[in-house]
């Protein structure tokens, strides 16, 4: 099928965009890589009267530093996070999951603020944020707010994002030194989509793991952080027998839904076990 | 109708298409390129795989208002921009040789996304060609001979004997 008719709005800058959004009458869609937003219009599940383009706004685009933060533009493709130098140093965890989503072609076109916006609980990147404390930059049209990554998944592909509102960029806090991160998925071999995977950043200390910060995704409507695990790893040693302890407290407070894919329970499973493998991996075990 | 400047397989259109219309159907309907097939409304099989600016792409999810002012090649532009007697461009000549296709419906996303993975990773192992090519679905081969294919048109390509059969 084809999207149903819709008028086109095609701005070059954040400004221009803002306007688009407030002129395009009730049903305003925001269109990024359109890797989402496309399908679903195929389908007929959306059909928005006015799209707004965001194909051609180039200060959106790009990772740059600043301070003790990166600024992920929220139009950088997927291919372009991958090989991102910055990233690679400060936010390896982000390039790890950013290759398990999808397929090359999907990549190219699909950005980093768009799947963030989108905020499926399947999608690999919500959970991410989430894990690293990142930041969502919003600009509306009474100027810009600042959202922090707990606040702004608000519950299944609902966000913090008002009517009007448009995603900027990401700040994420650098994480260097002595940081281990791993991104451990499982999905279908013929479907990309998480059934459940986690996202553990690991400080290590003199043997010892002095923070762990874990993301879980599609354990609910909204990307979670493992709270009891990360609780009991604080501080604790840096072993096998103390992470996989650890570990079983990785679904506490989830509620993971049945499908086709896996019952609940069998996804409270998955969280452990992949909570242990990810955490010992960050940990450098 | 917005109208539209892009460049498709070496030549140049101006067009006025609907917003919604979608880049495969552009190229199908209005320019006559049906060697890019459509395999599902999902955006799952990449059989509608083309190269944007160089970079594959399933056109069955990109506008075609957002090829304005970029360049298309599809598999019809590979071989010598089309010409009959044209030499086959040596990643078709490798699924030719290397039997990579059975029905054949797949083959131009493959070929399409294969090329893409080539110009980023000109020696891929086996696991990076199953990997590069993951986007595209294929009910008839086991890919065992697609995969086989990229290999030898990555000898090829690189100049060297590897990939051989
Ligand atoms: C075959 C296939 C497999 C996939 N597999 C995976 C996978 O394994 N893991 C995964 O995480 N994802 C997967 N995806 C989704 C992919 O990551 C998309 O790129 C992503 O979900 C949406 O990004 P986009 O840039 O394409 O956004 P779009 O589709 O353009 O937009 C998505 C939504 O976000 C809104 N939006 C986008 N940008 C902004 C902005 N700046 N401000 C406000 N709102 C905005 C849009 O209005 C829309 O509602 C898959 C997609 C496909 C087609
Ligand atoms: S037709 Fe485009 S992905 Fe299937
Ligand atoms: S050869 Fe038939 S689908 Fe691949």
């Amino acid at each position: 099928m084809i999207p149903a008719p819709f008028a086109y709005a095609r701005p070059t800058t954040v400004d221009e965009a803002l306007q688009a959004i407030a002129d395009g009458g009730e049903d305003v869609k925001i269109l990024a890589g359109g890797q989402s937003l496309i399908p679903v219009m195929r389908l007929r599940l959306a059909a928005p009267e006015t799209v707004v383009d965001l194909d051609r706004v180039d200060e959106l685009r790009g990772v740059r530093e600043d301070g003790d933060a990166l600024v992920i533009g929220a139009m950088t493709t997927h291919a372009d996070v991958l090989h991102d130098p910055l990233i690679g140093q400060y936010a390896p965890l982000i390039a790890q999951a950013t290759e398990t989503v999808a397929d090359r072609q999907v990549r190219r076109r699909g950005t980093f603020g768009g799947a963030l916006a989108h905020a499926d609980p399947a999608g690999d990147l919500p959970s991410v944020a989430l894990a690293l404390d990142a930041e969502f930059v919003i600009a509306g049209p009474n100027g810009r707010r600042t959202v922090p990554a707990a606040d702004f998944f608000v519950d299944y592909l609902t966000t913090a994002l008002e009517e009007g509102e448009l995603l900027v960029e990401i700040r994420v806090p650098k994480l260097a030194g002595q940081w281990g991160m791993r991104y451990e998925k499982f999905n279908r071999v013929a479907q990309a989509w998480s059934i459940v995977a986690v996202a553990a950043a690991v400080r290590r200390e003199d043997g010892h793991i002095a923070e762990a910060r874990i993301g879980l995704t599609n354990m609910g409507p909204t990307p979670l952080r493992a709270r009891a695990t990360e609780a009991a790893l604080a501080g604790a040693e840096a072993s096998a027998e103390a992470i996989a302890a650890a570990a079983r407290s990785a679904a506490e407070g989830t509620s993971p839904s049945s499908d086709l894919n896996g019952q609940a329970d069998y996804r409270e499973h998955l969280a452990q076990v992949l909570t242990r493998r990810a955490v010992s991996a960050a940990a450098g075990l | 109708m917005t109208s539209i400047n892009v460049r498709v397989d070496g030549a140049s259109y101006s067009d006025d298409v609907e917003p919604r219309t979608l880049l495969v159907h552009y190229l199908r309907e209005q320019l006559g390129k049906v060697g890019t097939v459509v395999g599902c409304d999902t955006s799952n099989c990449g059989a509608c795989t083309v190269h944007l600016d160089g970079q594959a792409v399933k056109s069955c999810t990109v506008l075609a208002v957002q090829a304005d002012g970029r360049e298309v090649t599809t598999i019809e532009g590979l071989a010598g921009g089309g010409a009959p007697d044209a030499a086959l461009h040596p990643v078709q000549k490798a699924f030719h040789e290397m039997h990579g296709l059975q029905c054949g419906f797949c083959t131009p996303g493959m070929i399409m996304a294969s090329i893409d993975l080539l110009n980023e990773n000109p020696s891929p192992s086996e696991t990076e060609i199953r990997e590069g090519i993951e986007g595209n679905l294929c009910r008839c081969t086991g890919y065992q001979n697609i995969v086989r294919a990229v290999q030898q048109a990555a000898g090829e390509l690189s100049g060297s004997a590897g990939g051989q059969a």
